[in-house]
């Protein structure tokens, strides 16, 4: 028995499979891929960053820099001391603050600040920051990735959540050098 | 005899019951005894099975690894510990592991050089290169994800390394990161997906091409040993080929199987004599983003990457980091296509060994360079190197003040003396004889040059003080540099 067009019932019933079993694997690989992109999706919305507290003023003296470490808003039982991320809070005069990320706008390695010569420097590729996050010398194309602040109640909270990445400044942090033609 | 002869027939028996159902044993026996060209039995010809057998020590040691170490962010360092210390031999096992992956890029990339000098990669062996090139990547890919895998504070900021490379691809950057670290950050859903990639996907990639690259050289036969003058041509070369297999092969079982018995062994036993005698590697500091006293560097096969990221431009280092490796992969990938024919030997084609001198040099002197970072500052000069005793002899008050502000002010880090401290900036030994006084205020008040301006941190008695001590920087009998217009002025000295 065989159709019209030389279509046999065999070859028909095959590929009627074939065609059941792609419908099947699209069907499977929906959820497959929403998991694997679980991490992108899920920073769209509802996002990574919220206001989280550094620590009340008085550990911030004015005119002078001091790190400071917070709890990373997502975080997983299995994160251990992965999730205390450490930044640099520069209480400029009292009034203003400047909260840094630590990781250097080069390529991400912890800078360190050096209150004498007032100087933040990266150990990995040699990149060094001036005492406002402004770029010095060495490698980075722009200066310290800087957190939006606020003062609540005599505390400091950052805008934080994300590791910050030359590519992905992120949404709560605002590049320094702009609007700020002509470093130090 | 009979106390021999019994258990042989035992044997025999059972094998053929075995074989009875199987039919693999003469399909194996054809596939050992298949002819090579005689010359291949040669000690150049070694590489490929001693990776091979690398990568079975690997596949040993890692599951061996693995019975004991912990993929959590919060644990996976203690269990490396717990490896280190308390599991009897735990650390040799490591060490193994360790030296095992040094050895097998090695090797690979051995392995590569003379399979390109070799010609090898021509017609009719253009994909078994190409599933090399592959095979290449995947093993660069362990190697970065093992030490991933060794969750200190080298792995930790490694990834960051990663992450801020990625962030710079177009339009996807951020995602991809995200991906990479699958969440905001490191922790400890990026240690379990480094994990599954180090153990699961990129191995079992790794046994299914290393199944094909094998099934493709036993198809296509061995590559014969190139004579100059003997060009390969797509119309005639399997014709020449097994001709010169029938007329003057040898079995590969037992003929040329010798040599790579006795490499592989001894590769074994060079990386067995590294662990012992070196053991593992590390775990460096506890992977906490809070101890941020590090200076971290990457495993030994990275490390030129890690001065080619210091010593790009950074107008260029974007476009180099995203292009360059893909440029250099497509050269890769499409070399047998461009040159499947001609000429094998590498004594006819010098543009091939230039290139392989010219990158060999390129690399070693790249991971010459990041041994010491000259581009790094040290982070503790300003501390921990004190100025060598004869640059502070009968010198004033002023100059030695001026010599204390070239340590508090961390200007030792980036600055050597007598050889000692940073090499970030230029040594400055002579430096009263390169710059008079007035370009040295300048230079330490303005920066410039990629150095930081001090003009803002140094009060103008410390500028006084600083200059004079740098003004008394020069080789004996060697006077420093003067203003010419201010010397006429005064006509002094």
């Amino acid at each position: 028995m065989s159709l019209p067009d030389g279509l046999s019932r065999r070859a028909m019933l095959m590929k009627l499979g074939i065609l059941f079993n792609a419908a099947v694997g699209a069907i499977l690989a929906v959820p497959i891929v929403s998991y694997i992109l679980s991490p992108v999706i899920r920073q769209r919305r509802p996002g990574y960053e919220s206001w989280l507290k550094l620590g009340g003023l008085d550990q911030f003296p004015a005119g002078q820099t001091r790190l400071a470490v917070y709890r990373n808003p997502v975080v997983n039982p299995t994160d251990g001391e992965t999730a205390n991320i450490p930044c640099w809070v520069r209480n400029v005069d009292g009034q203003k603050f400047q909260v840094f990320a630590i990781n250097c706008a080069h390529l991400g390695c912890p800078v360190r600040w050096f209150p004498q010569s007032g100087l933040f420097m990266c150990p990995c590729h040699g990149g060094a920051y001036y005492s406002d996050g402004s770029r010095a010398s060495g490698p980075p194309e722009r200066g310290l990735f800087e957190y939006r602040y606020k003062l609540e109640q005599g505390n400091l909270f950052i805008d934080a959540g994300q590791m910050p990445t030359t590519g992905a400044p992120t949404a709560g942090l605002t590049n320094i050098d702009a609007g700020r033609p002509g470093c130090a | 005899m009979r106390l021999i002869k019994a258990p042989v027939r035992l044997i025999k028996k059972v094998g053929g019951w075995f074989d009875e159902r199987l039919q693999l044993a003469t399909p194996i026996r054809e596939t050992m005894q298949h002819p090579v060209p005689r010359q291949t039995a040669s000690w150049a010809y070694v590489f490929g099975s001693a990776a091979l057998t690398v990568f079975a020590l690997q596949l040993v040691t890692g599951i061996l690894l693995a019975l004991i170490y912990v993929p959590s962010a919060g644990e996976a360092w203690s269990s490396l510990q717990v490896l280190n210390h308390q599991v009897a031999l735990g650390w040799f096992i490591r060490a193994l592991h360790g030296w095992g992956s040094n050895f097998m890029v090695a090797i690979v990339l051995i392995h590569m050089v003379q399979v390109f000098l070799f010609g090898a990669y021509k017609f009719p062996r253009e994909l078994t290169w190409v599933v090399g090139i592959l095979l290449l990547l995947l093993t660069l890919g362990m190697a970065f994800t093992g030490q991933v895998l060794r969750f200190d504070q080298d792995a930790y900021w490694g990834l960051g390394i990663g992450a801020s490379i990625s962030s710079r691809i177009p339009v996807l950057g951020p995602w991809i990161v995200n991906l990479l670290l699958g969440g905001p950050i490191i922790a400890g859903a990026t240690l379990s997906r480094f994990f599954a990639l180090h153990v699961f996907v990129i191995p079992g990639s790794l046994i299914a091409f290393v199944g094909l690259h094998l099934l493709l050289v036993l198809k296509l036969g061995i590559n014969e040993w190139p004579m100059p003058g003997r060009i390969v041509r797509r119309a005639t070369y399997v014709k020449e080929y097994h001709e010169l297999t029938r007329k003057d092969g040898i079995p590969f079982v037992p003929g040329a199987v010798a040599k790579d018995l006795f490499f592989s062994g001894f590769i074994v036993l060079c990386i067995v004599a590294c662990a012992v005698h070196f053991g593992p590697f590390g775990p460096s500091g506890q992977p906490d983003p809070t101890i941020i006293q590090t200076a971290p560097r990457p495993d030994y096969f990275f490390l030129w990457l890690y001065a080619v990221l210091s010593l790009l431009p950074p107008s260029m280092e974007t476009p180099a980091l995203l292009i360059g490796p893909m440029i250099a992969l497509g050269v890769l990938l499409a070399l047998p296509f461009f040159s499947g024919e001609g000429e094998k030997s590498w004594r006819r084609r010098p543009i091939a060994v230039l290139t392989i001198l010219l990158v060999a040099v390129a690399l070693g002197t790249f991971t010459h360079l990041a041994g010491n970072a000259p581009w790094s500052p040290v982070m503790d000069a300003w501390s921990g190197d004190p100025i060598p005793a004869p640059y502070l002899k009968a010198r004033t008050a002023l100059e030695r003040q001026g010599a204390l502000v070239f340590q508090a002010k961390q200007c030792h880090n980036c600055h050597a003396l007598g050889g000692v401290g940073g090499q970030r900036g230029p040594e400055l030994d002579r430096i009263a004889v390169e710059l008079t006084q007035d370009q040295l205020i300048r230079q330490v008040i303005q920066g410039g040059g990629n150095m930081p301006a001090y003009g803002k941190n140094l009060s103008p008695a410390e500028t006084t003080a600083l200059v004079a001590f740098l003004e008394t920087l020069h080789p004996a009998g060697q006077a420093p540099a003067q203003d010419a217009s201010r010397v006429g002025q005064l006509g002094a000295r």
